[in-house]
């Protein structure tokens, strides 16, 4: 109780624009209330040029960078670099949470299909559910049949396999005819962890062990 | 195993402790609210990750720090390893092994290990079937800490499902019954929580299997008769062909020496759970939350005078009752001492509490310790058999007196 009465005390003290900094930067990811002081502090002590310069970025990047209309993927166009690539095989389908996941992929170079990126995994704890995932675009990406296999590439953690199991008993209905194979990325990543850590030969080997997936 | 080093900074009434140990009996003397069950709880967090006194780790730093260290370092065999928590009340908690970070607390546990006798022990007897479980559980997780995982894994798919279910029953409420929430997700989870579940209660039962023996041994020792029995109360039917009102349920399947019927439990118990999930779906659904599965799960303790057997918690007398729960440590000793690693004992304030034939059973068994730390108010409440290094123990600081012989 002392502790948090300490902490109220310590928010209170500042007013205006430097509070308003403090708790916009409190809002970012991983970012509690001591860390977005410090960056608060760190912002009004350093040069203005520094600042401006973030600034400008901020919008900026708010500005040009866009989502890929087809799979999601951050680009600078309506659709990303995969999708405008003619020598990506277009038959498979790797779905991923994030772009940084598909950065991640990217860079093992064992992957030559086209992404699909769902925007987060299903969690109700944060409020996520399949609605608030690119769910529906997937569905109706699969619907032409042109896709052959689908590889569900979210994190290995209970969420990211929660959202797997999900998507792999709502296509199944589609691979009854063999039309579509789905696939789940070999284990050996680790467990609990995300894409993005696992390293380039770890997830370079999952790719090539991807295993069908029974639901 | 030994603990050979203990050091505190900020940890309760302790800004900074350096604290050398020894093999054998060690006694922590001194007034009342020294500091002598800090130590004790100290020691018992860095085995445990978790508090015999408090649910909560704010208590634990001292008042007016942020974070408190526990430092240990854990001799064993003819190695030290070093094990360090950093406790950060409402944030995760950090640990290092042998001075390098590691990715996750849990993955300290296991190093050392201990059986604490405390006082509170009687809730184990008296109190609600969470003191049980988290008995049960903590005892899992040091005999094979990748139960840890397990319950991770369990706790989070529950967290998850009851946040589903909290929603929907919130949107239920609101519409009226007219709109239907989205459960389409709900099976995903049941599936997950089924899969978790059943690992953790397929190791609880084991766990069972091998504890009633010794607690029973243990409690015919020093209450004179046998007659101690712990049986594990699931809060479903765990016979996946049992489908409808099964009151009773054989938990405890034939002898499998082999271990070959192993992976069958696991698969059945995970067939069962899903089965009590989805019979209690219109309940959870309605109320918000998970109803059935080991996070509501009981185990039963019972004492047979030869009249059948009556739960200790609603008629065993006080003294049955301090026997029980000393009979369930001892056997918690017994059985993680023939899985081939000493634990160390930790003894706070039990001596007083018992009478001449416990005590000097209790005595008996801490002098055959490896190591054990026993605290007393005065020298006095000390069996005299249990000789040994004594530690001064006053206003928040420790000092080594005099080996008594
Ligand atoms: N977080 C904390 N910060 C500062 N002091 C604390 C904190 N938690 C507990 N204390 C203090 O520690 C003392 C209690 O220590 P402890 O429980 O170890 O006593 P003890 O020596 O075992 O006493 P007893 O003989 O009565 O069991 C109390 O004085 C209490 O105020
Ligand atoms: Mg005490
Ligand atoms: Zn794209």
């Amino acid at each position: 109780m002392g502790r948090d009465a300490a902490r109220g005390a310590v928010l209170a003290v500042y007013e205006g624009v430097v509070q308003d900094l403090i708790d916009e930067l409190g809002r970012l990811p991983n970012i509690g209330p001591k860390s977005a002081q410090r960056i608060a502090f760190h912002l009004l002590q350093a040069d203005p040029v520094d600042v401006r310069r973030l600034a400008d970025v901020l919008v900026r990047v708010k500005e040009t960078v866009r989502f890929c209309e087809l799979c999601g993927n951050v680009a600078s166009a309506a659709r990303c670099r995969v999708c405008l690539d003619p020598r990506r095989d277009p038959t498979v389908l790797c779905v991923v949470e994030e772009s940084k996941d598909v950065v991640a992929i990217e860079r093992t170079r064992e992957f030559r299909g086209r992404y699909h990126v769902l925007g987060g995994a299903i969690s109700p704890i944060d409020g996520v559910g399949p609605d608030d995932l690119r769910i529906r675009e997937l569905m109706t990406r699969l619907a032409d049949g042109s896709v052959t296999e689908l590889i569900l590439a979210t994190d290995p953690n209970l969420e990211g396999e929660a959202t797997a199991t999900y998507l792999a008993r709502l296509v199944k209905p589609l691979t009854a005819d063999g039309a579509l194979r789905i696939t789940r990325l070999a284990s050996g990543l680790p467990v609990g962890g995300d894409l993005e850590y696992a390293d380039e030969v770890t997830l370079g080997r999952a790719f090539e062990g991807r295993r069908s997936l029974d639901v | 195993m030994r603990l050979s080093h203990l050091s505190l900074v900020d940890f309760r009434s302790y800004a900074g402790l350096e604290l050398a140990l020894e093999a054998g009996v060690g006694v922590l003397v001194g007034p009342n609210g020294q500091g002598k069950t800090n130590v004790i709880e100290a020691i018992g967090y860095l085995a445990n990750q978790g508090s015999h006194r408090v649910a909560q780790d704010a208590p634990l730093v001292r008042a007016g720090a942020e974070r408190a260290v526990v430092r240990g370092a854990v001799r064993h065999e003819d190695r030290t390893a070093m094990i360090e928590l950093e406790i950060n009340p409402g944030r995760s908690n950090r640990a290092r092994l042998n001075r390098a970070p590691v990715n996750r607390p849990r993955d300290v546990l296991g190093y050392l290990r201990t059986v604490l006798f405390a006082p509170e022990d009687l809730a184990l007897v008296k109190g609600d079937p969470a003191e049980r479980r988290r008995f049960l559980d903590e005892l899992l997780v040091a005999r094979a800490p990748r139960y840890a995982g397990v319950r991770a894994d369990y706790e989070r798919a529950l967290k998850q499902r009851n946040a589903l279910l909290k929603s929907a029953s919130m949107m239920r409420r609101a519409a009226r019954g007219g709109q239907v929430p989205d459960l389409s997700t709900l099976d995903v989870w049941d599936a997950h929580l089924a899969k978790a579940g059943a690992h953790l209660l397929a190791a609880r039962l084991e766990l069972l299997r091998a504890l009633s023996p010794l607690a029973d041994k243990a409690y015919g020792t020093i209450a004179g008769h046998p007659g101690a029995m712990l049986e594990y109360r699931p809060s479903c039917p765990l016979d996946p062909h049992v489908r409808d009102g099964g009151d009773t349920v054989g938990v405890a399947p034939a002898p499998d020496p082999m271990g070959r019927g192993r992976r069958r439990e696991v698969d059945e118990l995970e067939a069962a759970l899903a089965v009590a999930l989805s019979r209690s779906r219109a309940e959870e659904v309605e109320r918000g939350v998970t109803l059935v599965g080991p996070h509501r799960d009981d185990v039963l303790f019972a004492i047979d005078h030869g009249g059948g057997a009556l739960p200790a918690k609603t008629y065993a007398s006080h003294g049955e009752s301090w026997s029980f729960a000393l009979a369930v440590k001892l056997a918690s000793y017994d059985l993680l001492r023939s899985d081939g690693i000493e634990p160390v004992l930790l003894l706070d304030d039990v001596f007083a509490e018992l009478d001449t034939a416990r005590r000097t059973h209790l005595a008996a068994v801490a002098a055959s310790a490896e190591q054990v730390l026993i605290t007393a108010a005065v020298d006095a409440d000390v069996p005299p058999e249990l000789d040994g290094v004594r530690y001064r123990v006053a206003k928040g600081s420790v000092t080594r007196g005099d080996t008594v012989t």
